[in-house]
């Protein structure tokens, strides 16, 4: 297949060849329809070709409504039929510093200005609250950037009547209302903006002659973030950051320099340099993405560089680990098999281009930023991709490198045990399995957006669709959570079932894939049972969608000693099956793990 | 460096209206315009006027851009900025 990266293509080339490459990534196949309605304050026809082009190379096959340009708040607020009708999946509302209407007056008191501020943010809090009311999708709202020039000189970020001041009040009140609304999104356009720099941001000529507020370049950098927010959203975000090792993560070449002589640390610039890429290594493995090294070395030569008493990051930190001689395209092959994770949620970083080619070429949907060989500059390149972005952070979310590490933990200690259920046993586990909670919702509709593997329909929810389906008597949804004696794995299954003429269907049944071969999936079965005979449903029937990704649960019905049914409900893929099993005679099967509710947890 | 004739800029601008207007082999002339061409509405102008910019190296001031007409004052406008 032919690749695409747009992130390395510049923007003379792309808007040359936006058509082409429109009509040459909406033909790949599996794209996932999205819905996006765009409110503007502005223009944003601009902004949306090229949100396109980046969502369909996330694999989104986009559907767009846009207002017309300042009708932003009547069309959220007033006019809402066509934006109802429209059926949005997300709606951005993208308005800018030009569509505050009331500055707070020079002379302004505290107590005037906080009012002036209140009035302005009431109207976006209008918007907000009339879309929830009336469609109860996701929004993404930018905040503001700042103004393009400071009436007030340096005043202007501190009186009360200060544009730049007003702004970072507006943006302050943005931020607590989003800790506040989970469908409330912020995308952070303070940032973005300063990062391209406001003179390279605003142009007046385009705001005059056609109403667009920013350059392209500002352009390509909002579509480049809202792509990586709906990515996000959908679970699509890269999970995996793999690591070369000479001249990435330190200077020099160990086999040949030797462990002493590699460039990490404070003695010199480029060692300085090097040693901060490591810290940023580090951070974003705090923040829950996993770090692997893949790396042409001997392995012993490799893990030394790790002891080197300047290094920030230890053996630990890294979750799969592969030197040797071997194609780097095979080693990330194995990284993404040991660690359970498609490789299209990987990024890849090395300094020598001819690595960074054939990974690209061999490996579908691998992220491979152009990070050139200077160090002091890989941290901006990769940022700008915008990777790693997420739409809220989970204590699963931070927990997870650390889970990881006490998965290899846990398989050291299987290979004391002959017999699989003793060690099963000796795990300790407790489950929590129940219908659907509120307090759950969130995780619950990440972890189905998601998973693709242990994943038997792939049918993808929002946060809206879950809410509404945890109140609705039809759905019978519920969730698994999983610890153990190493640690807690935190809500790792989800099923959910839909009652029709005395049957249970399963529209949803998934699980991650950290926790396989626990027994959870059977203990899960027995939950499902038990509410559908509480239910008065006679069947339980399971369907199994089949995927390029979810193989691994073919015959997983089937291994639960479901039948096979062979009548197959019309619009279902090619490759479909359906399964059925009994309520009545079924008995509780999970011998090892011990089971809570919600209450009682 | 000699400057570039109007046929020379015509035919440099052809891929710009095409890609911009989504015609493949559209060809345009100096009197072409948004009423005379298909699908030279105003999004396509926004294209025109950028690509055009970026493709040349210039900047048409507010005023500039107004005045523009049809292919003919973007050709003269081209000569005069870079010359």
């Amino acid at each position: 297949m032919s690749h695409f990266n747009l992130s390395i293509m510049s923007l003379d080339e792309l808007l040359m060849k936006k058509r082409s490459l429109k009509r040459a990534l909406s033909v790949r196949e599996n794209l996932q329809p999205i819905r996006i309605a765009v409110l503007g304050g502005s223009t944003t026809n601009e902004l949306v070709n090229l949100l396109e082009l980046w969502l369909l190379e996330s694999g989104f096959s986009p559907t767009f409504h846009q207002s017309e340009y300042g009708r932003y708040y009547v069309d959220a607020v007033h006019d809402t039929q066509s934006l109802v009708e429209f059926k949005p999946d997300v709606i951005y509302v993208h308005t800018s510093v030009n569509d505050i209407q009331t500055f707070a007056p020079l002379q302004s008191s505290q107590n005037e200005f906080e009012n002036y501020v209140a009035n302005e943010f009431g109207r976006f809090k209008q918007i907000w609250d009339s879309i929830s009311e009336k469609i109860g999708c996701i929004v993404i709202q930018n905040n503001f950037e700042f103004p393009s020039h400071a009436i007030l000189g340096n005043l202007d970020a501190t009186k009360n009547g200060g544009h730049t001041r007003f702004v970072m009040e507006m943006n302050r009140g943005f931020a607590l209302a989003a800790e506040k609304n989970p469908k409330l999104l912020i995308q952070d356009v303070c940032s973005i903006s300063a990062r391209v720099g406001l003179a390279n941001w605003f142009d007046a000529k385009r705001w005059y002659s056609y109403k667009i507020m920013t350059t392209v370049e500002g352009s390509r950098e909002l579509a480049i973030s809202l792509n990586a927010m709906v990515r996000a959203l959908y679970g699509k975000s890269r999970k995996v950051l793999v690591l070369d090792l000479d001249n990435t993560l330190w200077g020099g070449v160990i086999g040949d320099d030797g462990v002493e002589k590699i460039q990490i640390g404070r003695e010199t610039p480029v060692a300085e340099a090097y040693t901060a890429f490591q810290e940023y290594c580090l951070s974003l493995r705090n923040r829950g993405v996993l770090l692997a090294v893949c790396s042409k070395n001997n392995e012993e030569t490799a893990k030394q560089g790790f002891q080197h008493p300047d290094s920030i990051l230890k053996l630990e930190h890294i979750s799969c680990f592969k030197a040797n001689w071997d194609p780097k395209h095979e080693n990330i092959a194995l990284i993404a098999k040991e660690l359970n994770l498609g490789a299209d949620s990987f990024v890849f970083v090395d300094d020598n281009p001819a690595e960074r080619a054939i990974v690209a070429g061999q490996i579908n949907g691998i992220a491979v930023p152009d990070v050139g060989d200077d160090v002091a500059k890989y941290v901006g390149i990769i940022e700008a991709g915008r990777y790693f972005e997420q739409t809220s952070f989970s204590k699963e979310d931070i927990e997870r490198a650390a889970l990881y590490a006490e998965n290899s933990q846990r398989a050291a200690f299987e290979t004391k045990f002959a017999d699989y259920g003793e060690y099963l046993d000796s795990l300790e586990m407790i489950g929590e399995i129940d219908r659907f909670k509120p307090i759950y919702i969130e995780r619950i509709a990440q972890l189905t957006n998601k998973t693709n593997q242990f994943n038997l329909t792939t049918r993808r929810y929002t946060l809206a669709d879950m809410e509404r389906i945890a109140v609705d008597s039809k759905y019978i949804g519920m969730y698994g959570k999983l610890s153990d004696r190493f640690g807690d794995h935190g809500l790792i299954s989800v099923v959910l079932g839909r009652l029709e003429d005395e049957a249970l269907y399963m529209d949803l049944w998934l699980m991650s894939c950290r926790v396989l071969k626990r027994d959870m999936e059977v203990a899960m079965l027995d939950a499902v049972v038990e509410a559908a005979r509480k239910a008065d449903a006679k069947q339980i029937m399971g369907m199994y969608l089949p995927t390029p990704k979810n193989s691994m649960v073919a015959g997983f019905y089937a291994g639960l000693g479901f039948e096979q049914h062979l009548e197959i409900p019309s619009g279902l893929p090619a490759g479909a099956t359906m399964w059925k099993m009994d309520v009545n005679g079924y008995t509780q099967r999970n011998k090892h793990i011990k089971i809570v509710e919600y209450d009682n947890a | 460096m000699p400057s570039k004739s109007p046929d020379e800029i015509l035919s440099e601008l052809q891929p710009i209206f095409e890609e911009a207007l989504d015609e493949p082999g559209l060809k345009v002339d100096l009197n072409s315009n948004a009423s005379n061409t298909p699908n030279w509405d105003s999004l396509a102008h926004i294209d025109i006027i950028e690509m055009t910019e970026r493709h040349f190296k210039v900047k048409f001031a507010l005023g500039e851009l107004q005045d523009l007409k049809e292919v003919g004052d973007l050709v003269a406008l081209i000569i005069e900025k870079t010359n």
